[in-house]
């Protein structure tokens, strides 16, 4: 600001273009209308969300008021008996989530490094290219691969992996079903993962190449193999574009939909059994929204407030973390 | 898998993610209608629109009536968008449409909320709700309301539990394990199916109530639509769902014959159907309850469903157009029924519909 003013009093110093001393009156204007119409997209987006808020949530008030804090404990939902409980279904869309990152974590930062550290470099622009072009694959289509493909020759192999698993502590538990389907927490996971590959590869990827090239030159002439670069030069440098990444895709499975309804089983339980049907929040409201009334509705627009909230905590958790190792790494 | 079986899946995975995505969009039936050179609809009708929205269970008939309906009367455009018997019903309190499709007659407590005075129920076709199920070796299957309601319970797992023997004294059962499919969407067919559980099997067998949704027992597998649990039943051996009858011949499903009141053993059928509707008692608002219908050759799990207009139409010419296509539901309609696997009504129930429609004003 202090330097605009200067140079617009002051007669303009020899490269400055002549035409902006005519303008001198509309340039300031521009300049503040300029400043009220940016002020006010940042404020629009801050009125939006509250109003999103305010309106999801007076409308889910009467189930909020008809279950009390049971509408969040309880994992009884029966809408014949006006039983509105949600645990089940927030437990489910959590767990995918989980799933999800588990597998597409390591992969995203796999390819990313791929791309930015290993691969020639005729390869790198057609490898971004697809990866970019499964992102824009919209998701009823992964949905409706899954439900084709992926369901009905999962269960085999789900079933394999159980009776190698079986008698393994933690393992044996996770990798069994209630019983064993094809419609899964597994299955909804995986194809989350799938979905959320490309955001975080693309994200990560773009982090990895800020690594300045002196860094990396400097962990190479010190004798550090390539990966050993890798950790000791591009981790540390990207680790909170990683972490973006991760929150996008996090962002982006807990709050898909489609082709989770479509893969998911919609059997609300609670289990640590990973091959068993489960149910997610935006799956329930994607299948029962049509036929609801009354409290029933207000259940289900309720779980839409969950689900915002839900996002909204996971995502301060997230951001806690990364602000303490930051801490921890400016320490040391 | 065969060329033709995955043709079919396609076909309802397809079906499927159109509900999903859009349930308010109707899709285009590609079930012909007939019936183009009739003569019941004397006078020619005036201009007029009429939007109807609701039921997905009666969309296959609809869009066929309607189609046909179109070469008689070709000044009279009527949609049909689908969306849920619900959705039917808010619809047409809200006046955003004429006519409203519904698997049942609304509520007592809701007539309030109809703006524009008495709503009338018309039913129009009924259908089977078939219990589907894919169980390689075994070709023919006997259940009873015990029996179902045992395995959609979760009480019976196998397939050669004892209770289902008792059904099949001849059947050679393999102990495969049992994969329940129910609908993941609220659904007039899941209303209509526990109900008839809730009716005939022993209060003891079948404790989960009757509504669009209940508490299904956990760890079973759930489908979008009809659709969706066909294609279910269709992929997993050893799975059993309730598919209405249109959704379960098109993806070649098995069905089991079901035990009637009197006792018989039952397959699914339009006819069954038809016998069901014709031993129940209408009320005066024209609803009935065909489920667990007497009579030898009823089919126990017979679904109606109805069409809600208002009895005072505000538009001369929509009112015209509304009887009009109403009479021809109750004339040359009701023979199209079967064209697209619907039960036609029974004469006695035909005949108080018909008369009901000239009660209409405008």
């Amino acid at each position: 600001m202090a330097i605009d003013t200067e140079l617009l009093s002051a007669p303009p110093p020899a490269p400055a273009p002549e035409h902006l001393g005519d303008q001198r009156p509309p340039g300031r204007g521009v300049d503040r209308a300029f400043r009220i119409l940016a002020f006010a997209g940042g404020l629009a987006v801050l009125v939006i969300l509250v109003l999103i808020a305010y309106s999801t949530i007076s409308k889910a008030w009467p189930a909020f008021q008809d279950e009390g804090l049971s509408y969040l404990t309880s994992d009884n939902w029966d809408p014949a008996h006006q039983a509105f409980g949600t645990l089940a279904f927030s437990f489910g869309t959590l767990v995918i989530s989980l799933i999800a990152l588990v597998v597409a974590v390591p992969v995203s930062i796999g390819i990313a490094l791929f791309i930015t550290e290993v691969a020639p470099k005729w390869m790198r622009r057609p490898v971004v290219t697809m990866i970019d072009l499964l992102a824009a694959v919209p998701s009823v289509v992964y949905g409706l691969w899954a439900l084709l493909v992926l369901v009905p020759a999962l269960p085999g192999f789900y079933q394999s992996w159980h009776d190698l698993f079986a008698g393994v502590p933690v393992l044996g538990t996770l990798f069994d079903g209630n019983p064993i389907a094809g419609k899964a927490f597994m299955t909804a996971g995986i194809v989350l993962a799938i979905m959320i590959i490309p955001i975080v590869t693309a994200v990560t990827r773009e982090t990895f190449a800020t690594v300045p090239q002196s860094q990396k030159d400097a962990a190479l002439a010190m004798g550090a193999t390539r990966w050993e670069m890798i950790r000791a030069a591009v981790f540390p440098h990207s680790r909170s574009g990683m972490t973006a990444g991760i929150l996008i895709g996090l962002g982006r499975a807990m709050g898909e939909t489609i082709a989770v309804a479509l893969v998911i089983g919609s059997s609300p339980q609670i289990t640590a059994k990973l091959f068993s049907s489960g149910d997610a929040l935006p799956a329930v409201i994607v299948n029962q929204f049509g036929e609801s009334t009354d409290t029933y509705q207000a259940a289900l627009i309720g779980m839409g407030v969950v689900l915002f909230f839900l996002t909204l905590v996971i995502g301060m958790i997230a951001r806690a973390i990364l602000a303490r190792s930051e801490k921890k790494l400016g320490a040391a | 898998m065969t060329r033709n079986s995955s043709r079919t899946r396609w076909t309802l995975a397809l079906l499927l993610v159109f509900g999903l995505v859009a349930a308010a969009c109707g899709s285009s039936s590609d079930k012909k209608g007939g019936g183009g050179d009739t003569s019941t609809t004397d006078k020619t009708l005036a201009s007029a629109t009429l939007s109807g929205s609701g039921s997905t269970f009666q969309q296959a008939y609809d869009e066929t009536v309607i189609e046909a309906f179109k070469s008689v009367q070709p000044a009279v455009t009527i949609t049909y968008a689908g969306g849920g018997s619900g959705k039917g019903q808010t619809d047409l309190q809200a006046n955003l449409v004429q006519w409203a499709g519904s698997d049942a007659i609304p509520a007592v407590a809701d007539a309030s909320k109809y703006t524009k005075g008495t709503v009338l129920n018309f039913p129009t076709v009924g259908s089977p709700i078939t219990i589907s199920y894919n169980l390689s070796g075994v070709d023919k299957l006997n259940l009873s309301a015990d029996t179902i309601a045992g395995i959609f319970s979760g009480k019976i797992k196998t397939w050669d539990d004892a209770a289902i023997k008792a059904d099949n004294p001849s059947a050679d059962l393999p102990s495969t394990t049992i994969t329940v499919a129910h609908r993941s969407d609220g659904s007039g067919t899941t209303a209509n199916f526990t109900k008839y559980l809730t009716l005939a099997a022993t209060p003891t067998a079948w404790t989960l109530g009757t509504d669009k949704i209940v508490a299904w027992p956990s760890g079973q597998q759930a489908g979008n639509g009809n659709a969706g649990v066909a294609q279910i039943v269709q992929g997993t051996n050893g799975a059993v769902g309730y598919v209405d009858f249109s959704d379960a011949k098109a993806a070649g499903l098995k069905y089991a014959s079901i035990k009637n009141k009197t006792g018989k053993y039952v397959a699914a059928s339009v006819g069954g159907a038809t016998a069901a509707m014709s031993t129940a008692t209408v009320n005066a608002d024209l609803s009935f309850d065909p489920l667990n219908a007497t009579g030898a050759t009823a089919y126990p799990i017979t679904s109606p469903t109805y069409i809600l207009v208002y009895k005072t139409q505000s538009d001369a010419n929509v009112g015209a157009a509304v009887k009009g296509f109403l009479d021809y539901i109750y004339s040359d309609g009701q023979a199209l029924a079967a064209q697209v696997d619907f039960a036609k009504l029974p004469a006695n129930i035909l005949s108080q519909a018909k008369a009901q429609v000239d009660t209409i004003t405008s």
